[in-house]
C-alpha cells in the first residue's frame, strides 16, 4: 500500500475517486433530504466562492501580486455568460456550460488587457491600479444599455446546478494545481519570490505575471457566470469594491499561497453568515471581528502554505500504523 | 579567436552622476577575469549594466558576435549570460530544487495546456530537468540538500546554490558577485577550486568581482580595477600588485601628512 | 452652472478630500499600510458630531472639537490595537486587517444608529458675497479653514521636533530608532492627527451634503485615497494637489458630462497618472538597489 501511494498514478487515481465519492455522497444527502432545500441551495454559493478564492490565490498567493478588483472580472465574467445564454435557446445542459467556459474567456481577455499595463508597477500601485479598473468597469456596466445598467440584468435561465457548480469546482482545483507545479507555476512562484533573480535566471517575468492574472481573471468570469444563472438577475452595485475585499478577505484568512486553505475558508466564510443569522444584527459585526482577530493573532492565514494532499496523508497514516505495529519487530526495515 | 564577449564603451549616468564611464573588456573562452575597486567603484553597476538590470545610457555589448545591448535581462540570460548577485537573491521559501528547476526554464519547452493535461511532454521533460538538477548539485556536493528550502541552508550553501543556478541557465559568460563574501579562509580556499571546477566542466569564461585579494591574485588571469566609474589599470595579477595607481586608489593619497 | 461655481464646487469638495487625502498619505508614509479604515473614521466623526448636537444639543463649536478629539483617540486606539502586532508581519495581512477594522466600524454604527440615513443641519448658513457673486458660506469656510489647516501641517511637518520625527520615521524606520526617536509616539502622533483630519473633513462634507449614513465613509476615503496617489503618496502637499485636483474634475465632470460618469472620470484619471507617473504629481521615484 505505501509503495502504491508513492506512484503518481495510483495517486491521479485515489483523487478521482474521492472526488466522485464526495459527489454521490453530497447528491445523496441532498435526495434524501438530509440537506433541506435551503442548505442545498447553499452549497452553490459555497462553490462559486470557492472558485473566487482559489483563482485570486493564484494572484495574490503564488504571483504574490494584490489585486483589489477581482469583483470586475467577476461581473465581466457573469454579464458576459448571461448575455450570451439568453440569446441562445438551447437545453440548460449545453448552453449553460457554452456560456461559462465564454464568460470564463472574456474576463481572460480583460485580465490581459488590464494586466498588461497593471502589471508593469509594483506592490501598492498595483493594487491601487486594480481597484480603479474594478470601480471603472462596475461604473461602466451600470451606464450601459444592454447591461440593464441601474436596472439589473433580470431574467437569466436559473440554470446552474450543484452538478455544474461541483465540475467547475473540480477544474478549477484542477487547472490551477497542475499549473503550479509545471515550468510556468515555478515560474509565477520564482517572481514572487525575487522578480529580479527571476528575471535573471531566464524567466520573461513580464509574460508570465499577465499569464497567471489572466488565468485568474478568467476563473474569476467562470464564478461570474455561475453566480449569475443561480442568481438569475445581475445588479452592478454588488461587484463593488467590498466584493472584491471579502474575495481578499477569503484568501487571506485561508492563506496566501495554500489552495487547500482558501477551499476551507471559502467554505466555512461562506456558511457561517447564515449561522449567525439568528443573531442578525450581530452577524457582521461578529464576523468582521473575528477577521480581525485571526489577522492579529495568525497573521499568514489559517492553513500557511499548507497543502493538502490525499496520497500524502494516507502515506503518512499507514506508515505510522506499520510503526506501532512493527514496535520491537524486525519487520520495519524490511518493509521498506 | 575573437574574444566570447565584448564590451565596448559601457556606461551610464544616474541624473547626473557618471556611474560608469567608458568601459571597455574583451573575454576569451575560459577566461577567468577579477574586477576589483574599492566600494562604490561601479563594480556591480558593471554587472547590472552587462545584464541590462540597468539599462546604460552608452556603449556596446556583443556575445559571440550578436548584440545584447538593452535586450531584456531575461532575453540577456537566454543569450548566455548569468550572474549571481551580490547580497545573495535566491527564491528562499521554495525547495533547493525549485530554485534550479526555474533556470531551466527555458530548457523545457511543454505548454500550459500539455502541463495541465499533464501529457507524456510534460513527465519526460520534467524527469529530465529532475535528473538535470541533481547532477549539476552534484557537482557543488549538494544534491543531499535537493528538498531543502534554499533559505535555510547555511550561508555557503546559498552563495554556491546561486552559482547552481547560474549554471542550469546554461551560459557562455558566468558574472560572480563577491562569491567569497562572508566565507572563512578555509571556505574560500574551496571556492577558488570550484570555481576552476566550473570554468573546465562548463566551458565558461568568467568575470568575478571580490574583495579577498588572495582569491583574486589566486584565480584570475587578467585583472581590471575601477575607480570612480573608470578603468584605471588592468593586467596580470603581478602587475596589478605593483601598479602605484592601484595602491594610490586603495589606499589615498601617499605622504600627504 | 457658471464655470466659476463649478470650479468653486470643486475646489470646496476638492479641500474635502485634501483634508482626508493628508491622512492616508501621512499613514502611508510611516508605516506604508494603505489604512482602509481612514474612510470610516471621517463617518464615525460626522456621526458623532451630529449625535452630540441632535441629542445633547451641543453647540457647533463644542461638538466638532469632541468630534475631532473622539477621531484622534479611536485612530490611535486602532493603531495600538489592530496594526501594531501586525507592524512585522507582511503587507496583505496589515492590508486585511486594515479591511477588517473599516468593516467592524461601518457595522458597529449600523447597529448603534441603525443603517437609515440621517439628516444633518449644516452648520455654516447664509451666504458670502465675494465682488459680485454669492457664494454659500460652508464653501467659503470649507476652503478658507483647509487652505489654513493645510499651511500649519506642513508648518508642522517641517519645522517642528515632531513634525522632524515623522519624516524621519516613514524615510527609515529603524535608523530612526537607532536615532533615539521614540517610533511608537511618532506613530500614534500621526494616526491622531490624520484622524483628526478626518473629522473636520466629515463635518464640512455633512454641511455641503447634508445626510450621514455608516457606509458613507468607503466611496468618500476611496476618491481621497486616488487623491493621495494622484498627488504622490506620502508626500504631503501632493495630497493637497491631488485632493483638489479630484474635486475639481468631479466638479467639472458633473457640470459637462454627467453625474453618472464622475466616479469612472476620478478613477480613469488614477489610472492615466499611475501609468505615466506611478510616483503621483509630486512624488518621488525610488529605484531599488540590486
Amino acid at each position: 500500500m505505501a509503495g502504491l501511494l508513492k506512484k503518481t498514478p495510483f495517486r491521479y487515481a485515489l483523487n478521482a475517486v474521492t472526488a466522485g465519492g464526495l459527489y454521490v455522497i453530497i447528491m445523496a444527502l441532498i435526495n434524501d433530504n438530509v440537506l433541506n432545500r435551503y442548505q442545498a441551495l447553499m452549497l452553490i454559493p459555497i462553490g462559486f466562492n470557492i472558485i473566487l478564492a482559489v483563482s485570486l490565490n493564484l494572484s495574490a498567493g503564488f504571483l504574490g501580486q494584490l489585486p483589489l478588483g477581482h469583483a470586475g472580472f467577476m461581473s465581466i465574467g457573469g454579464y458576459s455568460a448571461a448575455l450570451l445564454s439568453m440569446s441562445l435557446s438551447m437545453p440548460a445542459n449545453v448552453e449553460l456550460p457554452l456560456a461559462i467556459v465564454f464568460g470564463g474567456l472574456v474576463a481572460a481577455a480583460f485580465g490581459i488587457l488590464i494586466g498588461l499595463p497593471a502589471l508593469r508597477l509594483r506592490g501598492d500601485y498595483l493594487a491601487i491600479l486594480t481597484l480603479g479598473f474594478g470601480e471603472i468597469i462596475r461604473v461602466v456596466i451600470l451606464n450601459l444599455e444592454f447591461t440593464g445598467g441601474a436596472n439589473c440584468l433580470r431574467g437569466i435561465g436559473k440554470q446552474t446546478t450543484v452538478t455544474w457548480v461541483y465540475i467547475f469546482v473540480l477544474i478549477t482545483l484542477f487547472v490551477i494545481t497542475t499549473l503550479i507545479k509545471s515550468r510556468h507555476g515555478r515560474a509565477v512562484l520564482a517572481i514572487r519570490e525575487d522578480e529580479i533573480a527571476a528575471e535573471a535566471s531566464g524567466i520573461p517575468t513580464t509574460y508570465y505575471k499577465v499569464m497567471a492574472f489572466s488565468v485568474s481573471a478568467g476563473f474569476a468570469g467562470v464564478a461570474g457566470g455561475l453566480y449569475a444563472h443561480y442568481l438569475s438577475i445581475l445588479d452592478p452595485s454588488t461587484f463593488g469594491f467590498m466584493r472584491s475585499a471579502e474575495i481578499l478577505v477569503i484568501v487571506v484568512l485561508g492563506g496566501l499561497g495554500s489552495i487547500f486553505g482558501s477551499v476551507i475558508s471559502a467554505t466555512v466564510l461562506t456558511i457561517l453568515p447564515e449561522l449567525l443569522r439568528d443573531f442578525n444584527d450581530y452577524r457582521m459585526v461578529i464576523y468582521s471581528l473575528m477577521l480581525v482577530m485571526v489577522m492579529i493573532f495568525k497573521p499568514s492565514g489559517l492553513c500557511g502554505r499548507y497543502e493538502f494532499s490525499l496520497g500524502d496523508t494516507l502515506d503518512g497514516f499507514f506508515t505510522s500504523i506499520r510503526r506501532q505495529l512493527g514496535k520491537g519487530g524486525p519487520t520495519d526495515a524490511a518493509d521498506s | 579567436m575573437p574574444p566570447i564577449l565584448d564590451v565596448s564603451n559601457l556606461g551610464i549616468n544616474f541624473s547626473g552622476l557618471q556611474a560608469l564611464d567608458d568601459f571597455n573588456i574583451q573575454v576569451s573562452r575560459r577566461e577567468i577575469v577579477g574586477l576589483i575597486g574599492p566600494n562604490g567603484a561601479g563594480k556591480t553597476t558593471v554587472f547590472n549594466l552587462l545584464t541590462n538590470v540597468y539599462s546604460p545610457t552608452m556603449g556596446g555589448v556583443k556575445l559571440k558576435g550578436r548584440n545584447t545591448l538593452g535586450k531584456a535581462t531575461h532575453k540577456v540570460t537566454q543569450y548566455g549570460i548569468a550572474r549571481t548577485f551580490q547580497n545573495i537573491r535566491l527564491f528562499k521559501s521554495l525547495s533547493v530544487m525549485d530554485n534550479v528547476k526555474i533556470a531551466l526554464h527555458n530548457n523545457m519547452s511543454y505548454t500550459l495546456l500539455e502541463a495541465c493535461l499533464r501529457l507524456p511532454s510534460y513527465w519526460k521533460q520534467e524527469a529530465f530537468a529532475t535528473k538535470t538538477c541533481m547532477e549539476l548539485l552534484s557537482v557543488f556536493d549538494m544534491e543531499g540538500m535537493a528538498d531543502s528550502p534554499a533559505g535555510s541552508l547555511p550561508y555557503g550553501a546559498q552563495r554556491r546554490l546561486e552559482i547552481v543556478r547560474a549554471l542550469a541557465t546554461n551560459p557562455k559568460v558566468l558574472l560572480l558577485d563577491e562569491p567569497a563574501a562572508g566565507m572563512n579562509p578555509s571556505e574560500t580556499a574551496d571556492l577558488m577550486r570550484t570555481i576552476h571546477d566550473v570554468r573546465d566542466k562548463f566551458d565558461v569564461a568568467i568575470i568575478l568581482i571580490e574583495h579577498d585579494m588572495s582569491l583574486v591574485m589566486g584565480i584570475c588571469e587578467r585583472i581590471l580595477v575601477l575607480s570612480y566609474g573608470l578603468i584605471i589599470a588592468q593586467g596580470t595579477p603581478e602587475e596589478i600588485r605593483n601598479n602605484p595607481l592601484v595602491i594610490e586608489a586603495y589606499l589615498g593619497q601617499q605622504g600627504s601628512e | 452652472m457658471a464655470l466659476v461655481y463649478l470650479l468653486i464646487n470643486g475646489l470646496q469638495i476638492g479641500s474635502i478630500y485634501a483634508l482626508v487625502a493628508l491622512g492616508y498619505s501621512m499613514v502611508y508614509g510611516i508605516v506604508k499600510l494603505i489604512n482602509f479604515a481612514h474612510g470610516d473614521i471621517i463617518m464615525v466623526g460626522a456621526y458623532c458630531t451630529w449625535y452630540l448636537m441632535s441629542r445633547f444639543s451641543f453647540p457647533a463649536p463644542a461638538a466638532v472639537a469632541a468630534a475631532i478629539v473622539f477621531c484622534a483617540a479611536l485612530g490611535v486606539l486602532i493603531e495600538k490595537i489592530a496594526y501594531k502586532p501586525l507592524r512585522n508581519s507582511g503587507r496583505l495581512s496589515l492590508l486585511v486587517t486594515a479591511i477588517g477594522v473599516s468593516l467592524l466600524l461601518q457595522n458597529v454604527s449600523q447597529l448603534i444608529f441603525s443603517p437609515n440615513p440621517r439628516m444633518f443641519a449644516n452648520i455654516f448658513t447664509g451666504t458670502v458675497t465675494i465682488g459680485d457673486r454669492q457664494f454659500s458660506s460652508a464653501t467659503v469656510v470649507t476652503i478658507a479653514i483647509s487652505l489654513i489647516i493645510m499651511v500649519g501641517l506642513t508648518l508642522l511637518v517641517k519645522y517642528t521636533k515632531i513634525g522632524k520625527a515623522m519624516r524621519t520615521v516613514s524615510e527609515d524606520n529603524e535608523t530612526a530608532q537607532l536615532m533615539g526617536i521614540n517610533v511608537n509616539n511618532t506613530i500614534s502622533f500621526t494616526f491622531a492627527l490624520g484622524s483628526g483630519l478626518a473629522a473636520v473633513g466629515a463635518v464640512f462634507y455633512c454641511c455641503s451634503y447634508s445626510q450621514i449614513q455608516p457606509t458613507m465613509g468607503s466611496m468618500l476615503g476611496l476618491k481621497a485615497f486616488v487623491a493621495a496617489v494622484l498627488g504622490g503618496i506620502g508626500s504631503l502637499p501632493g495630497a493637497m494637489v491631488g485632493g483638489l485636483c479630484i474635486g475639481v474634475a468631479e466638479s467639472l465632470t458633473k457640470g459637462y458630462i454627467s453625474s453618472k460618469l464622475t466616479d469612472a472620470v476620478v478613477f480613469g484619471i488614477l489610472i492615466v497618472v499611475l501609468l505615466i507617473k506611478p510616483s503621483g504629481i509630486l512624488g518621488l521615484h525610488r529605484n531599488e538597489k540590486v
